[in-house]
């Protein structure tokens, strides 16, 4: 009898298998949602797609493992890099992958600007609320009160509430989810493919680092995906609450879904003004 | 069609990358190199390619990666100050082989410095400016039309060899306007695609002179792109020596082992029987030619090298050219930066002697130049 085929192979580079990624790494679901949304769009082959990344755990989802042309930039600079690709090459899906600290701390002045241009980029950041890659420490979305290597006696600063930060700009989709909602955020990868196909399309991935959030709570994967269950609750209940009231709750849901023309589309226009002149 | 056009060194930039068939530009403004900026957001448009500008040097140049990558040739502008800024992209280009053209406005420095004023003090931050066993080219030109001449040099250079190229002027030639023979027949090269069957290899190359083919976004190649240290296909090699060593060494060769395809030096007057020579390169270069003129006039036995490529630097042709003479003078619009590659070149006996001059947007007039080889002349 033969091995059968595990559907998402078509999309990974196999020969890069297993992955680098620490055993229980909420990455895996991260990658699973994705194939499944392209299984369940039909797509055959990611040709079309070009992937890009920053420095970080979450960065080498598509470079190497994912079977598509993919570039692995400069630690924070996945954003400009995409944005060159799209502005050549307007046909193609281009897709950044990277975590919380590449994008929203390093690369943070390239995301607001982005979403402010929204430019026609579907971004992924996954949050593993720390920089996993290099040991644990602080990051900007780093819960106050935890402790890191860098925050050793509990974080004093204020973490970035980024989903609802880039709520509040240009951009086309914005969503929060937990790795925990799987369905959810399987379906918002296939709304930023399919329905909202223009614009910026920004999805926040809620997944702590298994190696230095959830292993110092001395938690398995799964029960942390349990607790994480309990904590997640929709956005428009979340912040109708006081601050006092929030407690460990996480807001998920879509900030903002809109079908606005995005930047290709308006400097089309504007060629045509300047060729016209 | 050749025509004439009266035009700014930052102006006629612009006229050369389109006739290079540059289709994309990404920038941030900074005096003196906004014109090159002003004229592109105008010009790009026209040609159907696309401008747009960044929100600092840091996006500005990795859009210029991923534009060069998705298949435009693609360029940006800036001075000093930014070009420290693109510094890590720049040398992310290096390591990924991406071919694109820098164009440096120089001003005074460090830091903000005289943002108006001219200066030649980014010689070594052009050369070295990067972290790591990096190599690329930088060009120099004198005037508005070889500002024009050497930027379609540049990304002819830069496609060849997938790498980028720096091409360095100064606020003097950026701003000074003069006239400049635009649209002649220029010579346009462009990136070896892969081949349409058979093995080939993204990053890696028999002939270490020759850059590997460069593949297209989008086409099934399934590119991978990475800064981290790679092996022939792309894939990240972090822990063996071979890989590393072969990679920065080939990259290496690639632009020390290409000195014939770059610009060649410019020299005057009979090298075997001069006694005093003068090297310089950029806008200085036009005082340096009005005083060695004069003083061959009065009788001065004088060579005059005016150096368009600045790294690869050809020492073994510097040093055959100034092989008989006793003393070399060196005028820089800074502290000193070419006076160190002159001494490489020359051996202990000879004198090399700096001209230095910065800031205040001065010139180093020809009779700074000449005062100091009749000194040297004296001695």
């Amino acid at each position: 009898m033969s091995m059968p085929i595990h559907p998402s192979r078509r999309y990974l580079r196999e020969e890069t298998l297993p992955t680098a990624f620490c055993p229980g790494c909420y990455n895996g679901i991260v990658m699973n949602a994705l194939f499944q949304a392209f299984k369940e769009m039909g797509v055959e082959d990611l040709r079309d797609y070009v992937f890009v990344s920053g420095i970080g755990c979450s960065s080498w989802i598509p470079s190497p493992y994912i079977k598509a042309d993919s570039i692995h930039t400069l630690h924070g600079r996945a954003i400009p890099v995409a944005t060159g690709v799209k502005l050549s090459r307007p046909e193609l899906n281009v897709v950044v992958i990277a975590g919380d600290g590449d994008l929203a701390s390093i690369g943070g002045n390239h995301l607001l600007h982005a979403a402010r241009r929204n430019m026609d980029l579907v971004v992924v950041m996954i949050n593993n609320l720390v920089y996993g890659m290099t040991r644990g420490q602080l990051a900007p979305t780093t819960p106050r009160g935890m402790k890191t290597i860098t925050t050793p006696y509990g974080n004093p600063e204020n973490p970035f509430d980024v989903a609802r930060l880039l709520g509040y700009t240009e951009a086309n989709y914005v969503a929060r989810w937990c790795v925990c909602n799987y369905i959810q955020l399987k379906n918002s990868f296939k709304e930023v493919f399919t329905r909202i196909k223009r614009g910026f399309r920004f999805i926040e991935v809620y997944a702590p680092c298994i190696t230095y959030v959830v292993r110092r709570e001395k938690k398995s994967p799964g029960e942390k995906l349990k607790e994480l269950m309990r904590r997640c609750i929709p956005l428009k209940k979340y912040y109708s609450l006081l601050d006092n009231e929030r407690g460990d709750k996480i807001p998920i849901g879509v900030y903002k879904a809109e079908d606005k023309p995005g930047f290709l589309e308006n400097y089309r226009a504007y060629i045509r003004k300047a060729m016209e002149g | 069609m050749a025509r004439r056009m009266l035009l700014s060194g930052n102006e006629a930039i612009v006229y050369g990358a389109l006739d290079a068939g540059c289709r994309f530009y990404a920038g941030y403004p900074i005096t003196p190199s906004s014109e090159i900026m002003h004229l592109m957001a105008k010009e790009m448009p026209r040609v159907g390619g696309v401008f747009i500008q960044a929100e600092d040097e840091l996006a500005a140049i990795n859009m210029v990666i991923g534009a060069s990558w998705g298949g435009l040739k693609s360029m940006t502008a800036t001075s000093g100050p930014g070009l420290s800024l693109m510094q890590e992209g720049i040398g992310y280009a290096v390591m990924t082989e991406t071919p694109l053209v820098i164009v440096d406005v120089m001003r005074t420095g460090p830091a903000t410095g005289q943002a108006t004023k001219p200066a030649q003090g980014d010689l070594m931050q052009a050369r070295w400016g990067r972290h790591g066993d990096q190599y690329l080219v930088v060009l120099a030109a004198q005037d508005p039309q070889e500002a024009y001449d050497l930027v379609i040099e540049a990304f002819n250079i830069a496609e060849e060899l997938r790498t980028p190229v720096i091409l360095l002027i100064d606020e003097f030639i950026g701003h000074g306007r003069e006239v400049v023979v635009v649209g002649k027949d220029v010579v346009i090269k462009n990136r070896r695609l892969p081949p349409p069957s058979g093995e080939w290899m993204p990053f890696d190359s028999e002939d270490p002179r020759q850059a590997s083919p460069m593949p297209l976004l989008g086409k099934g190649y399934y590119v991978l792109v990475t800064g981290s240290t790679h092996n022939e296909y792309g894939y990240r090699d972090v822990h063996s020596f071979e890989t590393h060593y072969r990679l920065v060494k080939r990259i290496k060769e690639k632009i020390i082992g290409n000195l014939d395809k770059m610009p060649k030096p410019i020299v005057l007057g009979k090298p075997d029987d001069a006694e005093t020579a003068i090297v310089c390169f950029g806008s200085v270069c036009r005082s340096a030619r009005e005083a060695f003129y004069k003083l061959r006039e009065r009788g001065f036995r004088m060579v005059f090298v005016r150096l368009r490529t600045l790294w690869p630097l050809d020492y073994d042709h510097l040093s055959r050219i100034l092989d008989n003479v006793e003393a070399v003078i060196v005028p820089e619009l800074s502290l000193g930066q070419l006076i160190h590659d002159v001494r490489e070149a020359v051996d202990t006996s000879t004198r090399v002697i700096g001209v230095n001059k910065v800031g205040g947007g001065l010139p180093i007039y020809p009779s700074e130049i000449i005062k100091v080889v009749k000194e040297a002349c004296r001695k």
